[in-house]
C-alpha cells in the first residue's frame, strides 16, 4: 500500500470503482480514501423510488461489509471536497483536511436542473436526487392534495408516481409536446399519455411552469401554468433535467464539456494524467452519459488503468432505457429518433390496446437502428440485441405485442438469433433438442443447452420455443403462479416487490397455497431480509418457520440452539440440562454436533428461547430451510495431524451463513486436514485443510441420493475460501428450484460443477459481486429470530396453545416414558372419517 | 345451538389460524383475505395431531383451503373436506362475529 487513490464522491459509480478496485489490486498496491458528501453510505440511486413506500435506506445501501472493514479503504461520509490542487497533489476538504494523492478520480454525479421559475425557492419546492430528497418530500405530502411534477421525462414520472404512491393527486407538467420526450416519440408519446392518465396522474404537455406562489403560512400554495392553469399545491418536485457536478473544475483548473462535466478521453482521463472523471460527472469525448452502466463501465476502465491490466478505453454506452413504472411499459434503444441518415421508421399502434412499437431500420430496411416500445415492452429483450444487425424477419412482425403466454414472439426470430446471451445459445440448437425429444420442458431445455441458467431473463422465450414446438410445459410451482422458482426469484429481483400479496396480484392468480407461500416467503427472505414473522410474512411460512421450532409428530416441537462448529462451554451444557430437565424435554445429540430438544408445547417455546437466549444461545435454524450446521473437527487446537485450525473457521462460517434462507437446508463441515473427521464431503459445501489452506468441495449429502461433495478450488486462503461460499450459496439460492439440494441443483447444469465453477470461480457471468454484494447484505441484516419473538409482544402473542386459554395444554398432547425420558404417546385415532350423509352432521352443529 | 363467545375479532390474523377450546372441542378459526371466518376441527384426522390451525391458508381453484401442516393434506375450509383424499373430513363449526367479538356455535 505504497499509494493513495482519492475518489471524490461516494454515489454509485464511485462506490462501483472501489469495488472493482479492491477486485483487481491483489498486490495491495493502493490505499482508497473515498470521499462523500451524502450522510449516507453509496446507495441504489436507481431503485430510489422504493424508498418511498417499500424498501428502506438499509435496503437500498451498495455498500458490502467487505468495504467497510477492509484496511485498504478509508470511507469518509458526510465529508465534501471543496479544492484540488494539482501542483502538491492535495485534495481540501469540508472539515478542513487536506489528503495528499497520487491518482485522483472524480466521481461527482449530477445535481437535479431547477429551472428559472419565480418563486422556486420557497419551502415546499423540492428535487428528486439524494434518499434525504424523498425523506422531505415524504414529510411534506399530504394525502388526498394535489402535487405538481416538474418535467415529464423518466424522472418526473417516476417521482409523480411517487407522490401517487404517497395518496396525493400528483400533475406532471411538461415543457415538450409530449412526454419522455427524449425517449419517446410522437406515437409513442400519445400512448404514453395514455396509460399515465390511466394510472391517475394528471398530465399538462406543451405547457410550463409560469410560478411559483406562497400561500397563507409562507411556504408554497399555489403553482400557475403558462396556460393559465392554477393549482392549489404545498408540493412542488422539480424533476427537469441534471447536470454535471463540475464545480472542482474552476479552482482545479481542469477543463469542462461543452456542456458541461469535467472534460476527459476514452481513457476517462482528464488533461493531467493523474485525474481521472467517471460517471454522470464526466464529460467523455464531450459527452455525459445519464445512466449507470456507462458509469460502471468507465469505473472498470479506470480500474483497469490504475491495476495496470492494460489501458482499457470506456467503449461507449447506448442510451437503451425502460421505464420502471408499474403497469406503464416503455424502452427505447438505439437510435430511437431515426436519426441516422436515411433512416426509415416501421410504426405500430394500436390504440384499442394502448401499445404503440415503433422500429428504425436503415436505408435498405434491413438492418435494425433503434425503436421504441410503449404499452408493452416485452419484445425489448429480443429486439435490443439485435441492435445494428440484419433484421431476422418481417419488421412487423418483430413488433407484434407478445403472445399470451407473457413472453416476446420467438416465431420471429431468426434460427442464428442469439436467445440465450449469457451463454451465447441460438435459437437452433434449442429447436434441435426440443425437436430431438431430448428437452421436454424448460429444465431440460436448461440442461441440454445451459440457455436460461445465467442470469435467466430468457427463460420466458424459451418457454415459448417449446410452446410453439407444441411441447406443453409446466415450470409452473402450483396452481397459482405459473412461474418456477428462480424465475420468481428473478421478478421478485427486477421489482422489488417485498410482499406475497403484490407478487401473486401482479404475477400470479388466486391466494396461494402451501406449495407456493413457503416458497414465495424463501425468495422474499433471501431478498428483503427482514424478520420472518414480520407481518403478512408470517403466515407465508411452513408450520416450522412459523414457531421457529420443528413440528413434530404428536404437534410438540423440537428446539435446538446454534452451537457453531459444534464448540460449546460446559456452562452453555449446564443450561441446555436445566432448560430441559426444567421443560420436561427430551434430549439427543444430532448427526450435525449440536443439541436437540424434543417434546415443547407451543406455549412454552417463548419461555424456552428466554432461557437460552439470556445463556447466550441463538436460533439454530433447525427448522427451516437455512443453513443449520457447520460440522467441525477439532484441527490444529488439539489434533496432533491438524495442519488448519477447522475450529475457528467453522464457527466464522457458520455465523456468517447463519439465518441464510435457501431453497432446500444447507449443511456444512470443516476438517483440519486430509483424515477428514467432520465428514466434510458429505455436505453442500464442504472444507478440508491443506498445507497450503483451504479445499472447498460442493454438493455433497442429495438426501435421498446421497453424493459426497466435489472440489471446487483448491489451496484458498481464508478470505478467498469466503468469498467462493458467498458466491455460490447465492448462486445457488437464486437459481435453484424449489427444495432442490445443492447435488441435484449441480446436476441441472449441462457441464455440471464445471458450470458452477466457471459462475463462482471465474466469474464468467459477471455476477459474482453482485452476488457477493447480496451475500453481505444478509450478514449485515442479521439477527436472531428468538430474541426478536421475545422482544415483540405482537409475535410473542401467537404463541400460545388457546387464543381463548393460552395456557391450557393441549388435551391431544401425551406422553409415556422409555430410557429414562419422555416419548410421545401414540395417538389413538378415532378419526371423524365421513359416512354418507355427514354434511347432515354439519348441519346438526350449525343448527 | 349455544354460541360460545371465544375472542376479539383481531385476535384472529388474516390467513393465519389460531387455536381455541371451545366446551372442550379444539377448535381451528381462520380469517380469509376477505374477511371471512371460518371455524374447524383443529386436530388433525391423518396424524392425531392438534395442529389444523397452524396450517397454510390459501386456496385450491378457488375454494378456499387450509393445508395440515402434518403431512400436508389439504381441508376445504367452507367443508372440512380433505380435497386430496375425500373420504375424510374435518368437523365444522358455525362462527360469526357480533361487535366485534368472535362466536363459535355447538350443539
Ligand atoms: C430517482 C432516480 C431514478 C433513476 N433511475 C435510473 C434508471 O432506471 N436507470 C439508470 O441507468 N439510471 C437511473 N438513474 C440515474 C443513476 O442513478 C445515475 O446515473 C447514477 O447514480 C450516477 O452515478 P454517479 O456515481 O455518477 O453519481 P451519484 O450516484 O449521484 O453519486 C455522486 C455522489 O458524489 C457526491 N459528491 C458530489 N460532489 C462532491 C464533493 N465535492 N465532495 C464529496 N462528494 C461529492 C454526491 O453527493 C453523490 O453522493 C436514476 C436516478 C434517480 C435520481
Ligand atoms: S480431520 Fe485431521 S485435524 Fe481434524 S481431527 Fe481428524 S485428523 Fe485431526
Amino acid at each position: 500500500m505504497n499509494k493513495t487513490l482519492v475518489i471524490i464522491g461516494h454515489g454509485m459509480v464511485g462506490n462501483r470503482l472501489v469495488e472493482e478496485i479492491r477486485e483487481r489490486d491483489s498486490a495491495e498496491n493502493w490505499r482508497i480514501v473515498v470521499l462523500g458528501e451524502e450522510p449516507y453510505a453509496a446507495y441504489d440511486r436507481v431503485g430510489l423510488s422504493s424508498y418511498m413506500t417499500e424498501s428502506t435506506a438499509e435496503e437500498l445501501s451498495l455498500l458490502t461489509s467487505g468495504t467497510r472493514e477492509d484496511p485498504r479503504v478509508e470511507l469518509r461520509t458526510g465529508v465534501g471536497a471543496t479544492d484540488i490542487d494539482r501542483v502538491t497533489r492535495t485534495v481540501s476538504t469540508t472539515n478542513g483536511e487536506t489528503l495528499h494523492y497520487d491518482a485522483l478520480v472524480l466521481a461527482t454525479g449530477s445535481r437535479p436542473f431547477v429551472p428559472p421559475v419565480p418563486g422556486a425557492e420557497l419551502e415546499g419546492c423540492h428535487v428528486y436526487r439524494t434518499l434525504e430528497d424523498l425523506d422531505g418530500i415524504r414529510s411534506a405530502a399530504v394525502p388526498g392534495t394535489d402535487g405538481v411534477v416538474v418535467g415529464g421525462g423518466l424522472l418526473g414520472l417516476e417521482a409523480a408516481d411517487a407522490l401517487r404512491a404517497l395518496g396525493m393527486r400528483a400533475h406532471v407538467v411538461e415543457v415538450a409536446p409530449r412526454l419522455m420526450p427524449v425517449q419517446v416519440d410522437e406515437g409513442g408519446g400519445a400512448v404514453l399519455a395514455r396509460l399515465v392518465g390511466d394510472l391517475g396522474l394528471e398530465v399538462h404537455t406543451g405547457v410550463a411552469t409560469s410560478g411559483a406562489h406562497a400561500g397563507e403560512h409562507g411556504g408554497l400554495g399555489s403553482v400557475t401554468l403558462t396556460d393559465g392553469t392554477e393549482i392549489e399545491t404545498g408540493l412542488l418536485v422539480f424533476s427537469a433535467g441534471i447536470r454535471p457536478r463540475d464545480e472542482l473544475a474552476e479552482p482545479a483548473g481542469l477543463p469542462r464539456g461543452e456542456r458541461g462535466g469535467f472534460l476527459v478521453d476514452g481513457n476517462c482521463r482528464t488533461e493531467d494524467p493523474r485525474v481521472w472523471a467517471i460517471g454522470e460527472c464526466a464529460a467523455v469525448r464531450g459527452q455525459c452519459h445519464g445512466l449507470v452502466a456507462p458509469g460502471y463501465r468507465m469505473a472498470a476502465a479506470v480500474a483497469d488503468q490504475l491495476t495496470e491490466r492494460g489501458n482499457a478505453e470506456f467503449p461507449g454506452a447506448d442510451g437503451a432505457t425502460k421505464l420502471k413504472l408499474v403497469g406503464v411499459d416503455v424502452a427505447s434503444f438505439g437510435d430511437a429518433h431515426g436519426t441516422s441518415e436515411g433512416a426509415l421508421e416501421v410504426v405500430y399502434a394500436n390504440n384499442a390496446e394502448g401499445t404503440y412499437a415503433k422500429l428504425v431500420l436503415d436505408d435498405d430496411a434491413s438492418t435494425l437502428l433503434g425503436g421504441v416500445l410503449v404499452g408493452d415492452a416485452s419484445a425489448y429483450d429480443t429486439l435490443r440485441p439485435l441492435t445494428g444487425t440484419a433484421l431476422p424477419g418481417p419488421p412487423e412482425q418483430l413488433m407484434l405485442p407478445a403472445t399470451q403466454a407473457g413472453g416476446p414472439s420467438t416465431g420471429v426470430l431468426p434460427d442464428e438469433a442469439t436467445v440465450c446471451s449469457c451463454h451465447n445459445v441460438r435459437k437452433t440448437d434449442i429447436t434441435q433438442v426440443i425437436a430431438s425429444g431430448a428437452a421436454e420442458d424448460v429444465a431440460g431445455v436448461k440442461s441440454c443447452t445451459k440457455a436460461g441458467t445465467g442470469c435467466g431473463s430468457c427463460v420466458p422465450m424459451l418457454k415459448n420455443l417449446l410452446d410453439e414446438a407444441g411441447v406443453a410445459t409446466s415450470d409452473a410451482l402450483c396452481e397459482h403462479f405459473s412461474q418456477s422458482r428462480s424465475e420468481l426469484f428473478e421478478i421478485v429481483r427486477a421489482t422489488g416487490i417485498t410482499t406475497f400479496s403484490r407478487l401473486i396480484a401482479e404475477y400470479g392468480a388466486g391466494r396461494g397455497c402451501d406449495i407456493c407461500k413457503p416458497a414465495v416467503a424463501s425468495v422474499l427472505a433471501s431478498s428483503v431480509n427482514s424478520h420472518i414473522l414480520d407481518d403478512e410474512q408470517a403466515g407465508l411460512q411452513d408450520t416450522n418457520d412459523r414457531f421457529l421450532a420443528n413440528m413434530q409428530r404428536n404437534g410438540t416441537y423440537s428446539v435446538v440452539p446454534r452451537v457453531p462448529g459444534g464448540e460449546i462451554t460446559p456452562d452453555k451444557l449446564i443450561t441446555l440440562g436445566q432448560v430441559a430437565t426444567e421443560f420436561g424435554l427430551y434430549t439427543k445429540i444430532t448427526g450435525g454436533q449440536r443439541i436437540d430438544m424434543f417434546g415443547a408445547r407451543v406455549e412454552h417455546l417463548p419461555e424456552i428461547w428466554r432461557r437460552l437466549v439470556d445463556a447466550g444461545f441463538e436460533s439454530g435454524h433447525a427448522y427451516g430451510k437455512a443453513l443449520r450446521t457447520v460440522k467441525s473437527c477439532v484441527g490444529t487446537d488439539w489434533c496432533r495431524y491438524g495442519v488448519q485450525d477447522s475450529v475457528t473457521m467453522a464457527i466464522r462460517l457458520e455465523t456468517r451463513y447463519r439465518g441464510l434462507r435457501a431453497p432446500h437446508k444447507i449443511k456444512a463441515g470443516v476438517s483440519g486436514c486430509a483424515r477428514e473427521c467432520a465428514e466434510a464431503r458429505s455436505k453442500d459445501f464442504g472444507v478440508i485443510a491443506t498445507e497450503r489452506g483451504w479445499n472447498l468441495y460442493v454438493g455433497g449429502n442429495g438426501g435421498f441420493s446421497p453424493r459426497h461433495a466435489e472440489l471446487l478450488a483448491s489451496d484458498l486462503t481464508d478470505e478467498e475460501l469466503i468469498r467462493l461460499i458467498d458466491r455460490f450459496l447465492m448462486f445457488y439460492i437464486r437459481t435453484a428450484e424449489r427444495l432442490q439440494r445443492t447435488a441435484g441443483w449441480i446436476e441441472s447444469f449441462d457441464s455440471g460443477l464445471e458450470h458452477v465453477r466457471e459462475v463462482v470461480v471465474e466469474d464468467s457471468l459477471g455476477i459474482a459481486a453482485e452476488l457477493e454484494a447480496a451475500m453481505s447484505r444478509h450478514t449485515e441484516n442479521y439477527t436472531d429470530e428468538w430474541r426478536a419473538v421475545l422482544d415483540d409482544s405482537e409475535k410473542l402473542s401467537r404463541f400460545v396453545s388457546f387464543v381463548n386459554a393460552p395456557d391450557s395444554p393441549d388435551p391431544t398432547i401425551s406422553f409415556t416414558e422409555e430410557r429414562g425420558q419422555i416419548r410421545p404417546e401414540p395417538i389413538d385415532l378415532p378419526m371423524p372419517v365421513a359416512q354418507p350423509g355427514q354434511d347432515q352432521v354439519t348441519e346438526e352443529v350449525s343448527a | 345451538m349455544r354460541w360460545h363467545a371465544v375472542c376479539r375479532e383481531p385476535d384472529v390474523p388474516t390467513d393465519f389460524g389460531v387455536a381455541a377450546l371451545v366446551r372442550g372441542h379444539t377448535v381451528a378459526l381462520f380469517r380469509t383475505g376477505d374477511d371471512e371466518l371460518f371455524a374447524l376441527g383443529n386436530v388433525d384426522p391423518f396424524s392425531g395431531a392438534g395442529v389444523i390451525s397452524r396450517g397454510i391458508v390459501g386456496d385450491r381453484r378457488g375454494e378456499p383451503t387450509v393445508s395440515s401442516p402434518m403431512h400436508k393434506q389439504v381441508f376445504s375450509l367452507r367443508s372440512g373436506k380433505c380435497l386430496d383424499e375425500p373420504e375424510t373430513r374435518l368437523p365444522i363449526y358455525p362462527v360469526r362475529c357480533r361487535a366485534g367479538v368472535v362466536e363459535v356455535g355447538t350443539s
